[in-house]
């Protein structure tokens, strides 16, 4: 075989290779796109068909629509997840500057401490936080749902290595035109951490979009269930009837962070693998 | 050992050429540094020759044996790397017997754990420590042999680099800008320690460097590459003399030659910054460029000299530079003098000369002219001697 | 400037990983207005309950097939996209897609794949001529679906990371080893790819074992741990007795088991880290 001939084969076994790989990933989605279009009736047989004879896709999107709240969970996604991540901001972002870039005693064991606390899984604590917002009297609410959220270690911990790059003139040049230490972290830093942020904000809010085990604990009331509650409680209600409409409403519920990643890509890349130094 | 000959080479990366058609012919034993500018494509042509990169057309011969499609290893010519390229995670022994093992071991032999059982293998281990130690000894890396490469300071990592390139015996060399990444005591050093190796090897060597003052101290020929063309070859004395091209007079040699503008008139005389030399060209009438070499300056007044103001001085110790400000160049020429001479002030008028086989001059193209004193003014000064 | 962070960190995040581990040595159940300390006694309830031990094993054999699995494969992907240079960043996204997608929407569409009568599974089984399964409600078979998921969800993950880890290698290495006679693409791999990537495969190990520790979602929805416990997992142990039956104390326990198993993981890490993985 000639090289050129080797190069050919090789090139179209890595393409047969990833092909089959691809439609493995691919399978779930094209499934429940041609469900989400075909009627009832063709649902419910035994012959595979991935194209619908009926499109009936905007039927079921209808009926998914009018059975399950799916505004109202989508509006509740972009409260919960959007509060989370301003409140995270608002909070790490001046303790990150100060790990960075003061100097203060203690300084070495805060560090030591968020460090340590990027290591708790949140399942660890979720027993003695629904106590606590038991007593508080706060369950079933948005509060319950975003409070405890607002601290990200990994958060202080990501803007804090950050903000170590940043040059000290920065900083000392800002404090000779007179900046107060917390006009320098919003005025100085968070623009210079904008990449940052934006790889962090794509991390939180993927997470807590997705998040299913905290809404699930806290929450009883219909109107503050968050997307994947709400798709799940639909199809709690539905199973075993009503796929088509099932699958729309699994459409709508991924379609924002799927079509934001398609658009975005490579910073969606960036900001999920930033759970990788987690 | 080995000649390389390589024909009408050409490489194109997405449609920009980055080789222009390389004519060269590399002797047998030769030490030859290919020198040029950052990006004119040294890189890539050493990477041809050792097989890394495929020509877009053109041949390879090596001892006459036209080389395409054969694997980079099987050309039987060692690599140094500007980065040295060396196994991060494997001891100086074991990157220097990587070369060894990959050619003796057999693929079964070679694989983890079932490879230890292997009938040969112990044997063959043997002659393989034995070359290792051997080398290691030559480059005086025995007491490093069990390190990592982190754990070793730039110098020993080149010459470990080179222990893996001569472990092996192979035909020839080829080096990539191997002394850039160390500090340049180190490298002065280094210099010297690899022209040794090249008189105790008598293995052909090709050196890629943008440094012309290493091809200039370790080469006995010298090829001078230009966007993507060779444009001179010849002994480093040669290039340094008569270069062809205004790029090559440019490139070697430091400080830079001093390039003023001039004119080929049309009765062929040649005038340099409006004043006329004693010289004259058989090229055409126009635009043209009068080099002389910084140490080919003369200071002093006289009839056809060019007046400008010294505006800084170098003392270097040995030589000095003195920087003088001429009307209508932009950057100043340079003249080195001895230093125990008295230097000018700065700021003072000052007078500069040469002489005329000091002379280099380009046409507008950037092509050598030869110029020489006119037959007519030859007669007219031997009449004013005789 | 540091004092809201860590108030709330103390509130948040330390004071409740102390909390369920004290919580964990009580009785307490949520609403009842007292509790008493009863020491190991959680701990002696749990190591003799069949269901623990049943949902340990689950949890322990859904990691040890997800986690090869998922690394491996996401390994294999990655190579594959380096190895070419045609259509890299459509399969990247593609492979990526399940990362991104909501796992308790796809959840349910896979449900419906693995549907007995109209899943598309068995109905491409039976296309050949197979006999299909209940997958998701035979107790022989629901974990392992459960496993598939989770592989089609982490690969993607494990993908991009190491085709980080890939790109980061230097190329002049590929190059010596070209030059110092590893002919064939394995030789390669062995000689720097797979050395190269040491850091990164440690790395990602962990994480996919940690994450599969955490496995919840998937259980929940589509199997509530059944039938009869098969796919019973910790988390969801953990889950059932805090907050359905408001066994606090209880389900603190077996917080604190998991927590162990995640410490553990993240001593492996720190220990082979430490143990220098070559980086350059
Ligand atoms: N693999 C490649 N793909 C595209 N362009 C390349 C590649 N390798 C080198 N080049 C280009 O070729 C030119 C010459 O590169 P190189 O041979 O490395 O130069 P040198 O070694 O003389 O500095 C550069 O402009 C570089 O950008
Ligand atoms: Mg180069």
């Amino acid at each position: 075989m000639t090289p050129r001939h080797r190069s050919l084969v090789w090139s179209a076994t890595r393409h047969l290779l990833l092909l089959c790989g691809a439609v493995f990933i691919l399978l779930p989605f094209v499934w429940m796109i041609s469900t989400a279009s075909k009627p009832q009736t063709e649902i419910f047989t035994k012959s595979i068909h991935f194209i619908p004879q009926t499109f009936a896709l905007w039927d079921n999107f209808a009926t998914a629509f009018g059975k399950a709240s799916l505004w109202r969970f989508l509006v509740n996604g972009v409260v919960v997840t959007a509060s989370i991540f301003v409140l995270q901001v608002l909070i790490a972002l001046p303790a990150a500057y100060a790990l960075a870039k003061l100097r203060f005693a203690g300084r070495e064991v805060l560090f030591a401490l968020v460090l340590f606390c990027i290591l708790i899984p949140p399942q660890a604590t979720a027993i003695p936080v629904f106590l606590l917002f038991h007593q508080l009297g706060i369950l079933d609410s948005y509060a319950a749902l975003i409070v405890p959220f607002t601290i990200s270690a990994f958060g202080i911990f990501l803007m804090r290595q950050f903000f170590k790059t940043v040059p000290d003139d920065l900083i000392e040049a800002a404090r000779m035109d007179g900046i107060s230490e917390f006009g320098i972290v919003w005025r100085v830093m968070l623009p210079t951490a904008i990449p940052a942020l934006t790889a962090f904000g794509i991390f939180s809010v993927v997470a807590h979009w997705n998040d299913y085990f905290w809404p699930l604990i806290v929450l009883n009331s219909e109107h503050l269930r968050t997307p994947p509650l709400g798709v799940a409680s639909f199809r709690n209600e539905e199973a075993g009837t009503n796929y088509g409409p099932l699958m729309a409403a699994a459409i709508v519920i991924i379609a924002p962070l799927v079509v934001a990643f398609l658009l975005a890509q490579r910073r969606f890349i960036e900001g999920i693998t930033l759970t990788g130094i987690k | 050992m080995a000649k390389i000959e390589l024909n009408g080479i050409r490489k194109t990366f997405d449609q920009t050429a980055i080789l222009k058609g390389i004519d060269l012919a590399i002797e047998d034993g030769e030490f030859i540094a290919l020198i040029g500018p950052s990006g004119c494509g040294k890189s890539t042509l050493l990477r041809i020759i050792a097989g890394l990169e495929p020509q877009s057309s053109g041949e390879v011969r090596i001892d006459g044996v036209q080389v395409d499609g054969i694997r980079p290893s099987a050309r039987n010519l060692a690599m140094v790397f500007q980065s040295y390229a060396l196994y991060p995670h494997l001891s100086v022994f074991d990157n220097i017997a990587v070369p060894l093992r990959m050619r003796r071991h057999s693929a079964l032999a070679r694989m983890p754990l079932i490879g230890r059982l292997h009938p040969e293998r112990g044997r063959t281990e043997r002659g393989i420590r034995e070359d290792v130690e051997r080398v290691a000894a030559q480059l005086e890396l025995a007491a490093l042999l069990k390190r990592k490469p982190g754990q070793l300071s730039g110098g020993q990592r080149q010459r470990v680099a080179v222990g893996r390139a001569i472990v092996r015996q192979p035909l020839g060399f080829l080096f990539d800008e191997p002394l850039s990444n160390l500090d340049a005591k180190l490298r002065v050093h280094m210099r010297a320690e690899l022209a040794q190796l090249h008189r105790q090897l008598k293995a052909t060597f090709v050196y890629v460097t943008h440094d012309q003052a290493e091809a200039m101290t370790m080469s006995s020929r010298i090829a001078v590459m230009i966007e993507g063309n060779v444009v001179q070859i010849g002994t480093p004395a040669e290039v340094y003399e008569n270069p062809r091209d205004i790029r090559v007079a440019e490139f070697v040699g430091s400080p830079k030659i001093n390039a003023m503008p001039g004119v080929i008139r049309e009765d062929r005389g040649l005038e340099v910054l409006g004043r006329q030399l004693r010289l004259g060209t058989a090229a055409a009438a126009g635009r043209c460029t009068v080099c002389v070499r910084p140490e080919r300056m003369e200071i002093g007044p006289g009839p056809g000299t060019i007046a400008g103001i010294v505006t800084h001085l170098e003392h270097l110790g040995a030589e000095a530079f003195i920087h003088v400000k001429v009307d209508r160049i932009d950057l100043p020429l340079l003249a080195r003098v001895s230093p125990d001479q008295q230097l000018p002030e700065i700021g003072s008028a000052i007078h500069l000369g040469f002489s005329d086989n000091a002379v280099r001059a380009f046409d507008a193209a950037g092509k050598r002219i030869d110029v020489a004193v006119p037959a007519r003014s030859e007669r007219v000064r031997e009449k004013a001697l005789g | 400037m540091v004092a809201p962070a860590f108030i709330l960190m103390f509130l948040l995040l330390l004071g409740p990983l102390l909390g369920v581990i004290a919580l964990s040595f009580t009785d307490y159940q949520l609403g009842s207005p007292s509790f008493s300390w009863i020491g190991l006694s959680n701990y002696q309830d749990m190591f003799g309950d069949r269901v623990f031990w049943l949902s340990l094993r689950n949890t322990l054999t859904y990691v040890a097939i997800v986690v090869p699995a998922a690394v491996a494969l996401g390994l294999a992907v990655a190579l594959l996209i380096e190895s070419g240079g045609s259509l890299r960043t459509w399969y990247r996204t593609i492979y990526f897609l399940p990362v991104m997608a909501t796992l308790i929407a796809m959840s349910i569409v896979w449900e419906f794949m693995l549907h007995p009568q109209f899943g598309l599974i068995n109905g491409l089984l039976h296309g050949i001529g197979l006999e299909g399964f209940s997958w998701l409600q035979d107790r022989r078979t629901a974990l392992y679906a459960l496993c598939v998921i989770g592989i089609w969800q982490a690969l993607g993950f494990n993908m991009v990371l190491f085709l980080a880890g890939l790109v980061s290698i230097p190329r002049q290495l590929y190059d010596a080893a070209e030059i110092d006679g590893a002919h064939s693409a394995w030789a390669r791999f062995r000689l720097v790819t797979w050395p190269m990537l040491g850091p990164t495969t440690v790395f990602v190990v962990v994480i996919t074992g940690i994450r599969s520790f955490q496995v919840f979602d998937t259980v929940h929805v589509l199997t509530k741990g059944g039938p009869s416990k098969s796919s019973e997992v910790l988390i969801h142990t953990m889950y059932i007795e805090s907050f359905e039956f408001f066994r606090s104390g209880y389900g603190a326990a077996l917080t604190v088991v998991f927590l162990a198993f995640v410490l553990l993981l993240t001593l492996v890490k720190s220990a082979l880290a430490n143990r220098g993985v070559h980086y350059a």
